[in-house]
């Protein structure tokens, strides 16, 4: 059975439709990337799994229970984790702060110290920036910050929505080789990401979208290779 | 040494506008909406006074009464209110909030009527130092205003919920994606706007004995002043918006030949501040999000 299952999603922003009839599943312990270029309606969709946006249709399912309607908030402890797009730490708080408001929905304090501690040894930049602002991080230093936050709350499924925007080649590379780990320590991905090559490289399956359809999916490796594919997304 | 006087003076009354101010920016940060009737939360909570006060004749126990009424009253005024018009258009809240400190006044008038009452919870009498003298209702407000701005102020930086408040004001979506129910963190902000409004406004008896049903609108839009000037949405500038709109109020009051236009002389200061810095002193600009 999938982990997150989304069926005939349709989504409105006033009278226009960007999302419709879309449908995706992501299996336990997968990485799945959906990718598609700018406008497509990959962060809607996102958002829309964790009702950031309503949904105008479709139902949305994450461990066999029907989460459609459930209030963000009310996902985190479920198990649904998100890095939103352009990272949206929390300028204003230390590192260490916006890391505990990751795991705002926990009660075990030892245990939160102890996934604080897991954070750092994952990126020591953030160990010896820990009592700064977060505002004065560099944006690759804040991805890494975003994601740690997001896995503070020990989530089953990371949502990750473009998480290599605007950062160096040598920043991509820790972020992407961070999704790799924590995907084989056991958390399921779903990687949004304009970024094609490097999301197929890693993803077991992908989804792309058009225009708020899906046109095609299949293995990470398959869609590399599709001529299609590589031509609107892969630059030829 | 009559400086010293007009200025602890100064500074109990900008603990008054403090103490206010701090619920129009909390509210302001977090729910995103300007809560006009916040200075009538001080009328209701002058009239609790008042009626506990006759009733009891025991000041503490009318305070008291009085910060539960408000607390109440602030909550339930989000529910009923506020909170069905999350989303709408900034335009429709305002409004509303302004239909509410007309209902609450309009409540008021119909109950006690309209002619100012004199209410004397406490008389403290004045210390002499010298040459001159202070009130010591003075300086036990300036002390309390003091003492409750320091809690508030740890409070919002060490504890949970506190982080939360700042997380909800800063992006609202990515602390939901943390887990943080954003109603409940704008319930608890009416909550303690509307308790430091409840101690304003028994501070406020203190210094001026006499509540009428329109008593809240001008320590309300004092208040409402001082925040901007701080940098509405900002606490350490409403703290020092309030204290600095006090002083100079105070000292402007010192002078007869003045003192009869320094409201007039305060909001020429806030128009003429806001020309120079549009987001008040301590208020910073916001990255707008799309």
């Amino acid at each position: 059975m999938a982990l997150l299952e989304v069926k005939n999603l349709e989504v409105y922003y006033g009278l226009i439709h960007a999302i419709r009839d879309v449908s995706f599943e992501v299996n336990e312990g997968e990485i799945v990337a959906l990718i598609g270029a700018n406008g497509a309606g990959k962060t809607t969709i996102m958002h829309s799994i964790c009702n950031l946006i309503p949904k105008a249709g479709g139902t949305v399912f994450f461990d066999g229970a029907d989460v459609t309607r459930i209030p963000a908030h009310k996902l985190v402890p479920k198990g649904i984790g998100q890095v939103p797009e352009g990272r949206r730490i929390f300028q204003e708080l230390t590192v260490t702060e916006n890391l505990r408001l990751g795991a705002y929905t926990r009660k075990n304090k030892a245990e939160i110290n102890d996934s604080l501690e897991e954070m750092y040894t994952y990126f020591p930049i953030l160990k010896e920036r820990a009592k700064q602002i977060a505002g004065t991080l560099s944006g690759g230093e804040q991805q890494m910050l975003a994601m740690s936050r997001a896995l503070m709350s020990k989530p089953r499924l990371l949502l990750l929505d473009e998480p290599s925007m605007g950062l160096s080649p040598l920043y991509v590379k820790t972020i992407f080789d961070m999704i790799h780990t924590v995907n084989k320590l056991g958390t399921t991905v779903l990687l949004v990401e304009q970024n094609a090559k490097q999301a197929l490289a890693i993803a077991d399956r992908g989804y792309v979208l058009e225009v708020g359809q899906m046109i095609k999916t299949g293995k990470g490796t398959e869609l590399m290779n599709d001529d299609g594919i590589r031509k609107a997304y892969l630059g030829g | 040494m009559e400086f010293i006087s007009i200025l602890i003076n100064g500074l109990s009354l900008g603990g008054v506008y403090a103490l206010i101010a701090l619920g129009y920016t909390m509210v302001y940060g977090i729910a995103k909406m300007l809560n006009f009737a916040h200075g009538d939360i001080i009328m209701v909570g002058g009239y609790t006074i008042y009626v506990f006060f006759t009733m009891t004749g025991h000041p503490l126990l009318a305070i008291a009464a009085a910060c539960v009424m408000c607390v109440v009253l602030g909550v339930v005024m989000e529910k009923l209110a506020y909170k069905p018009l999350r989303g709408a258009s900034p335009l429709a809240v305002l409004i509303t909030a302004i239909g509410v400190s007309y209902l609450l006044q309009s409540v008021a008038q119909m109950l006690y009527g309209s002619a100012p009452k004199t209410v004397i919870i406490a008389n403290f009498g004045v210390v002499t130092v010298g040459s001159f003298s202070i009130s010591i209702a003075s300086l036990l407000i300036l002390a309390a205003s003091a003492l409750i701005m320091t809690v508030l102020t740890l409070f919002i930086k060490f504890s949970k919920v506190g982080r939360a408040m700042i997380a909800v004001s800063e992006d609202r979506g990515a602390a939901q994606l943390m887990g943080v129910n954003v109603n409940g963190i704008i319930t608890v902000t009416f909550l303690i706007g509307s308790f430091l409004a409840a101690v304003a406004g028994a501070f406020y008896l203190l210094k001026y004995p006499s509540i009428s049903n329109t008593m809240g609108s001008m320590p309300g839009i004092k208040a409402f002043t001082a925040a901007v000037i701080g940098g509405i949405g900002s606490i350490p500038g409403a703290m020092l918006g309030g204290l600095l709109l006090g002083v100079i109020e105070c000292l402007f009051n010192a002078f007869p030949a003045i003192a009869p236009y320094t409201d007039a002389i305060e909001f020429a200061l806030l128009i003429l501040l806001l020309l120079v810095r549009p987001n008040g002193i301590l208020g910073k600009k916001r990255r707008e999000k799309v």
